[in-house]
């Protein structure tokens, strides 16, 4: 039998610290569990670069993931980025037009999907179509018994199966960040210059001045961070999939929302890195206007 | 006696014969939940020893322990007169190459063919390449009577029964010395369990091969078995007793006076039933049956 934790009190106010006990605990185990499953997946990462540097992956491994992963992507990619760029365009265009500065719309669009909306974008889709499918799949090797048969014959499940796929993530993510961000500028373009009729001299001008090397750089190198996400926390929830079809199903949703949610909190990490390295090298920044 | 004629006896006498595998007071705990509590077995080599018991009795987690695809929480496994807990990675990929493991449900790879499937073993250790491994394959193939069709087919467009014949070549293409079969007949109609039997069988004529096979199937246990052991569920034995309730060869099965075992060799549900129905009573305090309350079998009166 539970002994009552606060047995002096009068029962209304025995009820209430009752109650706040039931909520304080429930939040205790969430917190509990969540930095468990943090330091799980670190110790799972820390398995994976171990045996990335101890055994080279086999090419029968590595070529199907980097199909998956980079070829099988690229068309959504592509798609997904040419609609974010022209609808920048149509969001932007009124605001920018009644303070007349219609024309530095390019700058504007080709920044935010440079710097921002192009990597978080091919992010987005390759957790999406590849997060998880990696973990229904895994997920499923596990259920059936497949990762014990791997082991069984001598191979390590992480080395065959999470180091493949944690290259291609990592190796791939940055040209589909560049795709996206090249079919976002022609969206944006195609939308701001055929549509709306901005002038093509000044908009591609105004591109040009306030669009960096840095930007791009930024961009590319936030990537690489969320593609490593992606492919660990997917693994990862393959590997730790809970037995029957909702199990499969439940790692393939986790997969993606915990992909998405660590992506966005990266982001913000390393925009504020990123902000420091900028600002350390170019006191005085790039102004827009 | 003579000291030097005891030591010339004792090197005259054949070596005692050591067996290929043995587990030491082995258990395997989750959480709170014992699953095996201090099992001791030694299995001779070339033997084929049969594991059954219920559901739930821990009969696959032993099979899985025993080479290494589940640490021991207490205990040790001694294959070859090697205690596989203190092998290094190395040392245990090198001695996998001498276990052979049929999986329940085969655990083809979904994503290879049936070649790749059975030559994962071969390319995995780097023996043999090439002709001699494609000769291999397909020799593998006819022992297990399988068309060589079927090399270039997904395990998904074969049936249950034959993706399990696959599994078996694949445990048996580096003519492992254990081969351990997990439920092999479990799912299969009684003519494919009983061609499953006779692979088993005729596995153990054409290698040196120690098997040892989990099942509920009796028929398969008596057929196929010189040894049976039962294991029966950690949490309905009562204090002290051992696990295994059962540990020889398959005929002593019907003289057992254990009525545990005679239950299970039988396929009787005993007292099980009753325990069901004071479970749901207890659970359902206004329901106390099972069975519809307007239906007399007659049983009122005993």
């Amino acid at each position: 039998m539970a002994t009552d934790p606060f047995p002096i009190m009068n029962s209304t106010s025995n009820r209430l610290l009752k109650n706040l006990h039931r909520v304080m605990s429930a939040w205790g185990s969430v917190v509990v569990q969540g930095i468990s499953t943090l330091g799980d997946i670190s110790l799972f990462a820390f398995q994976m670069f171990a045996w990335m540097f101890r055994a080279r992956p086999k090419r029968e491994t590595l070529m199907p993931n980097f199909y998956a992963v980079g070829v099988l992507s690229l068309p959504v990619v592509a798609l997904t980025g040419t609609f974010i760029g022209m609808v920048l365009a149509i969001q932007s265009y009124h605001q920018f037009k009644n303070i007349g500065l219609e024309t530095r719309l390019g700058a504007v669009i080709n920044m935010s999907l440079v710097r921002e909306l192009g990597p978080v974008l091919a992010a987005t889709m390759l957790a999406g179509r590849v997060g998880s499918a990696m973990a229904a799949v895994l997920g499923t090797m596990r259920v059936t018994e497949q990762i014990d048969a791997l082991v069984s014959m001598g191979a390590n499940p992480i080395h065959y199966l999470v180091v493949p796929r944690f290259l291609a993530c990592v190796l791939l993510i940055p040209a589909l960040t560049v795709m996206a961000d090249f079919m976002g500028i022609v969206g944006g373009y195609f939308y701001s210059v055929i549509i709306l009729g901005i002038d093509h001299a000044q908009y591609l001008r105004n591109s040009r001045d306030f669009v960096g090397g840095f930007d791009l750089f930024t961009g590319v190198f936030k990537s690489i961070f969320f593609g490593a996400t992606i492919a660990i926390v997917s693994c990862y929830r393959g590997f730790h999939c809970q037995p029957g079809a909702e199990g499969v199903g439940r790692a393939a949703t986790a997969a993606f929302v915990q992909s998405f949610v660590m992506i966005l909190a990266l982001d913000i990490v390393l925009n504020i890195f990123l902000d420091a390295v900028y600002f350390a090298i170019w006191p005085t920044g790039a102004k827009l206007f | 006696m003579d000291e030097s004629i005891l030591n010339q006896l004792a090197s005259d006498s054949p070596p005692a014969t050591r067996p290929i595998l043995e587990t030491r007071g082995m258990s395997l705990q989750f959480g709170r939940q014992v699953v095996l509590k201090d099992i001791s077995v030694k299995i001779s080599k070339g033997e084929t020893v049969a594991i059954i018991g219920e559901s739930g009795c821990g009969k696959t987690m032993f099979l899985k322990a025993l080479v290494g695809l589940l640490n021991p929480t207490a205990g040790s496994v001694i294959f070859d007169g090697q205690d596989i807990q203190q092998l290094n990675d190395r040392d245990m990929t090198n001695l996998r190459k001498r276990f052979g493991f049929v999986f329940q449900n085969a655990a083809l790879f979904d994503s290879m063919t049936i070649s790749q499937n059975i030559a994962f073993p071969l390319r995995q250790h780097g023996v043999p390449k090439g002709k001699q491994a494609q000769n291999l394959i397909s020799d593998r193939l006819s022992e297990v009577g399988l068309p060589s069709n079927v090399l270039s087919k997904r395990p998904s467009q074969l049936s249950g029964g034959m993706r399990k014949r696959v599994g078996l070549a694949r445990a048996l293409i580096l003519e492992p010395d254990l081969l351990l079969y997990d439920e092999p007949t479990t799912g299969l109609d009684p003519i494919m369990s009983d061609v499953i039997n006779e692979l088993m069988m005729r596995t153990r004529k054409r290698y040196p091969v120690t098997s040892i096979f989990v099942t509920h199937d009796m028929h398969s246990a008596r057929k196929v078995a010189d040894r049976v052991i039962m294991l029966y569920p950690y949490s309905r034995l009562e204090n002290g007793e051992s696990q295994i309730l059962f540990d020889g060869p398959p005929e002593q099965l019907d003289n057992t006076r254990d009525k545990r075992v005679k239950q299970f060799v039988n396929g009787e549900a005993g007292e099980r039933l009753m325990e069901m129905l004071a479970s749901r009573s207890k659970r359902h305090p206004d329901t106390l049956n099972l069975v519809d309350p307007n239906h007399n079998d007659g049983t009122d009166e005993e």
